[in-house]
């Protein structure tokens, strides 16, 4: 189908002024992405250039259809690698037209966190491993399973290679090339243990631009997938049995983390994280419990333990840190569906804000 | 086929000054669309410059096949996307040789209505939101939907990405770009509710521009469905039950409406349409009946009711216009299958010409 191709690719600068912007936005079950596109003059390099826009919120659960209409104000560009030329991908999030936060708005707050003075002068980094499966289109079975069956038992796949080790490297490839592209800071991609499952990480990315570069990369993920023709998914316990789940471990500092003496800032902010462990589990993403077994590289839904080096722990801390005396930790209880908009803005509230 | 694409891409601006002009007009049905293609000297920007044509009304349904010539009047030019180059698409209207209108011309009214002075002094905006569905070729059944069964009801597909819920991206994007090279005025698009179906808009664009450049866009549509296999739909309800249906809400807006006190010259133009409902919804449409039933935001065919931000009113308008007093409204009445030279005329007609 050349000249479909053709047709998609057709680079507009020579001919036009004009760009496209894909606005995009989270919708009502606060993990569906939705997104469409405007003209317009271009190109746009800063968001609050960008004009607000509207959706049809009866049609995502997120208002009724008699006063159905959603407003969109643009928060973050990056390019697009789909469209490319001087086209753009918007992240948005979404307002009554009275302009108050709709209830799946959860960037409003954490942008009010992030920009609480005692936050701003921390600097929180974030990085974010997104854990992910692919599933075969028809039947929502992980790719490369064979149908009515499974494959041979967790071990050959991380970080593997093969034809029978390894399924869908060209989609993960396709993101992280795609995601630089964008201007999404991804700083690595890895296969994981579970075959079929597949993990990236952005970051470091301060304050609320980690929560969306996640959003974006997930966007760009399921626009990948969906010219594959694979489905995406970011269930944290896709396969029931001895098969690991997928979590968004976070990892995480701040300036007084980061510098010397660093450590004992650490294991602070840790007690305080262990003080609020079940406001936090409540948070980070629906169906946790089937994923925090204690088993599978996680630690117990119900228990806090943190330790260097420890994989089953709620929070690890790397032993080059503690070596160091300074750096950051990795909180691994985020499931792969959280809302990083929301477990960014927790994790910095509790460990700077939060007096017990 | 490379050697195919070679040939079908080959750039000819190097050897000859020929150009080539591909002539569309409407055929017997009032909603398909013929072409046929000439060689000219070029390059051509005016359409006052080409040459009338004809063809063979016999084989459309509009002549007798004794005295089968049509007439085509080339209307407006625009670049051709599929051969680019200096070659054109030329929409016309077609005469017959006394030079009369023939019965399904219905450019040559909407002309004449687009320059009473009355009207060409309020300088009418149209903005067009034309869906459409595309089938599988052989089957007919919608893309992405499985034979002799139906996708998951409706929720997850308005706006979404993934390869379970997006179906036919390609031919939308390629759309997209097509028409912009074309300078069609294509301000947006975006996935719809029913899964397969997708909208395209339009403008603004003034006056008799508006139905040129719609059908034009049409036509671009249906040869990059050619090019995919897939089939173009624009009935108003291709699956009965549980599912939308298409529809060309057409936004409108004359000089009055955009300045200061806009709002009361809005509403009164609301009140004329509503006089005046039977007429339009015979005009806005066949087949309109099984779509327009009140539900899946739309209002009963048989009742007139306008409401601001009502996505199930015949009318709807803006809570940007209400609030800043001024703007525009949007007729939700018309079917996707609608002649955009009849509804954008007989909108202004009503609200500027037509008094109770």
């Amino acid at each position: 189908m050349a000249l479909l191709t053709d047709l998609i690719n057709l680079d507009l600068s020579e001919t036009t002024d004009k760009i496209i912007a894909e606005y995009i936005w989270i919708g009502g079950s606060g993990l569906d992405l939705r997104s469409k596109a405007r003209t317009l003059p271009g190109p746009v390099t800063d968001p609050s250039q960008l004009p607000k826009w509207n959706y049809d919120g009866s049609s995502t659960g997120q208002a009724p259809g008699e006063d159905s209409e959603v407003i969109l104000y643009p928060q973050a560009i990056f390019k697009d690698p789909f469209r490319r030329g001087n086209n753009i991908l918007v992240m948005c999030d979404c307002y009554t037209p009275a302009g108050e936060p709709i209830p799946t708005n959860k960037r409003y707050n954490a942008a009010k966190v992030f920009s609480h003075p005692d936050v701003v002068a921390e600097e929180p980094w974030y990085g974010i491993e997104q854990e992910y499966t692919l599933l075969q289109k028809d039947v929502k079975w992980p790719l490369g399973w064979p149908v009515g069956g499974f494959p041979g038992p967790q071990g050959p796949y991380y970080c593997s290679a093969g034809a029978d080790k390894s399924f869908g490297r060209d989609i993960v490839d396709a993101h992280y090339k795609a995601c630089l592209y964008a201007g999404i800071n991804v700083s690595g991609i890895n296969g994981e243990v579970m075959p079929g499952q597949w993990e990236f990480q952005v970051g470091p990315a301060v304050g609320i631009s980690s929560g969306d570069q996640i959003w974006v990369a997930r966007y760009i993920l399921e626009r990948i997938t969906e010219i594959a023709g694979v489905v995406l998914s970011l269930d944290p316990k896709p396969i029931q049995g001895d098969w690991n789940g997928a979590g968004a471990h976070t990892n995480y500092s701040t300036k007084s983390m980061r510098n010397d003496g660093g450590y004992e800032i650490i294991k602070s902010a840790i007690e305080k994280l262990g003080k609020r462990h079940k406001e936090h589990i409540a948070a980070y993403g629906e169906g946790n419990e089937r994923r925090l077994t204690g088993r599978h590289e996680t630690a117990d839904i119900n228990t806090f333990i943190w330790g260097v080096a420890n994989r089953g722990a709620s929070i690890r801390v790397g032993r080059e840190t503690e070596q160091n005396g300074k750096g950051y930790f990795e909180d691994r209880r985020p499931a792969s569906n959280m809302d990083p908009y929301v477990v960014t803005s927790m994790i910095a509230e509790t460990t700077i804000l939060w007096k017990p």
